[in-house]
């Protein structure tokens, strides 16, 4: 008797579970079919033209196009420029961050303004900035006066290979300050009493930070890096609007190369190399996960 | 009358030592303090130099621009090279304060306040409509968490992980077949599907606590009423920080209209800027102080909501 009741009840729990997920299932169509038709569609249809000879006759070639395109020498250089950039730029992002975001954690005076004047570049369009850029590195300009002064010689530095100097000043330049910001909020989630302990059994305050603090940061650490490695794709930015289509070799990046074979509309070369660029984005975040997950497991939850 | 030396009782000389160390500490401290308060000051300046500079700068009359960084610009514009000066001095203040760089932007040259009309087009439909696709998404998203929708949510997170070098062949793709390539519709709409907001709100609605979804269900409420009544209220803060973050992206944007929009005269200003030619520099800066305006009015009233959305979107703070 009391089990029919619970099995009654039961079942039109289920039917009202079934209602909800029916009525908020509706609540997602339209992002659904926005994301599927201006996103996921067209990309398999990218995955197919990447493997048929052209769009119009259609023939399977499979991996040819993929081995054009690696034995492109601008995809290669620009493989190569973007790679670099980023191999260098985001480690440097994740840490000067960090030290940044520890920095306004200790008892300075005014953190909330240090905090806004860091933020502050993120808000600044790229456009907006690019002419303060020209003024500072030009050959004439202040940043080789600045370098006179230790004896250095002045450098061209659009126009040669420390191009991807200037262009890591500028992206740390812009995304320090967010990149502190998820910092700012994982330290001050790292629970007191773990630290109060630290603190009583005499830790230093490296002791502490090594042993305790970066494993409770492992997972923070891990979406700036991924956020990082995004937006040092978007780079294409400044070098566009620092050298438009055609800069200096060192600075010739993955996005230029797109733009210009946008231009001749080389499908083939477009749709390999976007689904070449998403295969490596996967993977790139998949190992960063397996990475966090290995050292930052007996911390969570 | 001198008093007798005392010798330190033992318990008086510890004491003492633990005095002695803690006003160490104590003076340690302060010297960390007064270095970090150092430091961070020097990259505050670091940072906010470019800012200044451009606001300053865009005061300078036309004549002044060009004798400090005629240079820089005579040489980047592929014509013929005019030195105008030998050196490009960097000046903060300018000699003379002057509006009539803004006075020729604004009521002489239409051609850029017709480009920062472009980009308020353009961003404008793409925060309120992606906010609006959004905001019912995550709900539909937090209500419920089946298997098919975990892994459509895993799937939006992939793409929102996406550089625009894999997005933006999709996206040329489809706006070739609708023929809205070199319309408006072309930035629009792929804005506005995003995924990006859904995974922010979404991270947000997922912390609403479900007794108040249910409180409202026992009530007799339906899943609308509960939309709008219950949980949209208390996501307002997160849809404005969405919609800070949103707007930030748009305002900046340079790949999707060099791709998508051929037609130069629909570009955004973020884009035109850089073609400004060598003539014209003395404008520059105070176009390019004007387009920082609307972000930095958005920083200044919504910094908190700024720093909220980054920190959901990171995940820590709950």
């Amino acid at each position: 008797m009391k089990k029919l009741k619970e099995k009654k009840a039961h079942a039109s729990m289920g039917k009202r579970l079934k209602r909800v997920k029916r009525s908020s299932g509706l609540f997602i169509a339209p992002s659904f079919l926005g994301v599927m038709t201006f996103f996921v569609i067209p990309f398999i249809v990218i995955v197919y033209y990447s493997m048929v000879d052209n769009p119009i006759s259609r023939n399977f070639v499979f991996l040819d196009n993929f081995k054009n395109i690696t034995g492109n020498s601008a995809f290669r250089s620009a493989v190569f420029n973007t790679a670099l950039f980023a191999g260098v730029s985001v480690p440097l992002a994740v840490v000067f961050s960090l030290l940044l975001a520890i920095l306004l954690e200790s008892k300075i005076p005014f953190r909330s303004q240090f905090r806004t004047f860091f933020l502050s570049p993120m808000m600044v369009p790229v456009a907006s900035v690019v002419l303060i850029w020209q003024v500072l590195f030009h050959y004439n300009g202040v940043a080789n006066d600045m370098i006179a002064v230790f004896g250095l010689g002045p450098i061209d530095w659009f126009k040669s290979a420390y191009g991807r100097i200037v262009l890591t000043i500028l992206f740390l330049w812009k995304n320090l300050g967010y990149n502190m910001i998820l910092f700012m909020a994982a330290l001050s989630s790292i629970p007191k009493d773990i630290l109060e302990v630290a603190r009583m059994e005499s830790a230093t305050a490296l002791q502490t930070f090594f042993k305790i603090k970066i494993r409770y940061l492992s997972s923070t650490i891990l979406f700036v890096a991924i956020m990082s490695l995004i937006n040092s794709f978007k780079v294409f930015r400044e070098i566009y609007l620092l050298s438009g289509d055609y800069p200096v070799d060192s600075i010739y990046m993955l996005q230029t190369f797109m733009n210009n074979t946008f231009r001749k509309l080389d499908y083939q070369k477009l749709s390999s190399a976007a689904v070449l660029m998403s295969i490596v984005m996967v993977l790139i975040i998949g190992l960063l996960f397996i990475v966090e997950n290995h050292f930052g497991k007996d911390v969570e939850g | 009358m001198s008093k007798p030396k005392k010798t330190l009782q033992p318990w008086e000389a510890e004491r003492e030592r633990v005095r002695k160390a803690a006003k160490r500490r104590r003076a340690w401290s302060y010297t960390k303090r007064g270095f970090g308060t150092v430091f961070a000051a020097f990259f505050a300046i670091l940072f906010l130099m470019p800012i200044v500079l451009t606001i300053t700068n865009s005061f300078m009359s036309s004549s002044e621009i060009s004798s400090n960084y005629g240079m820089v610009f005579a040489t980047t514009s592929s014509g013929g090279k005019v030195y105008i000066a030998e050196k490009v001095t960097l000046k903060f203040i300018p000699d003379m304060v002057s509006f009539s760089q803004y006075v020729t932007v604004l009521f002489k040259s239409p051609e850029y306040l017709l480009k920062f009309w472009n980009s308020v087009i353009l961003v404008g439909p793409i925060v309120v409509f992606q906010l609006t696709v959004a905001t019912l998404a995550s709900y539909g998203f937090s209500r419920y968490r089946g298997r098919i929708r975990e892994i459509i949510f895993f799937l939006y997170i992939i793409l929102m992980l996406m550089p625009y070098q894999v997005t933006l062949v999709p996206n040329y793709l489809v706006s070739d077949w609708l023929n809205i390539l070199d319309t408006r519709w072309a930035i629009w709409l792929p804005g506005i599907f995003s995924p990006f907001a859904v995974f922010l709100l979404t991270k947000f609605m997922r912390r609403i606590p479900i007794s108040l979804v249910e409180a409202a269900q026992i009530d007799g409420a339906g899943e609308w009423q509960i939309f709008a009544k219950v949980c949209f209220p208390l996501c307002k803060g997160a849809i404005a920080s969405a919609a800070i973050l949103v707007f930030i992206d748009y305002w900046n944007m340079v790949e999707q209209p060099l791709i998508l929009l051929a037609d130069a005269e629909m570009h955004p200003l973020s884009v035109f800027l850089s073609k400004i030619n060598s003539g014209e520099i003395g404008l520059a800066f105070a176009v390019a102080t004007i387009y920082m305006v609307p972000g930095l009015l958005v920083f200044l009233y919504g910094e908190e909501y700024l720093v909220d959305g980054i920190t959901y979107q990171g995940g820590v703070k709950g």
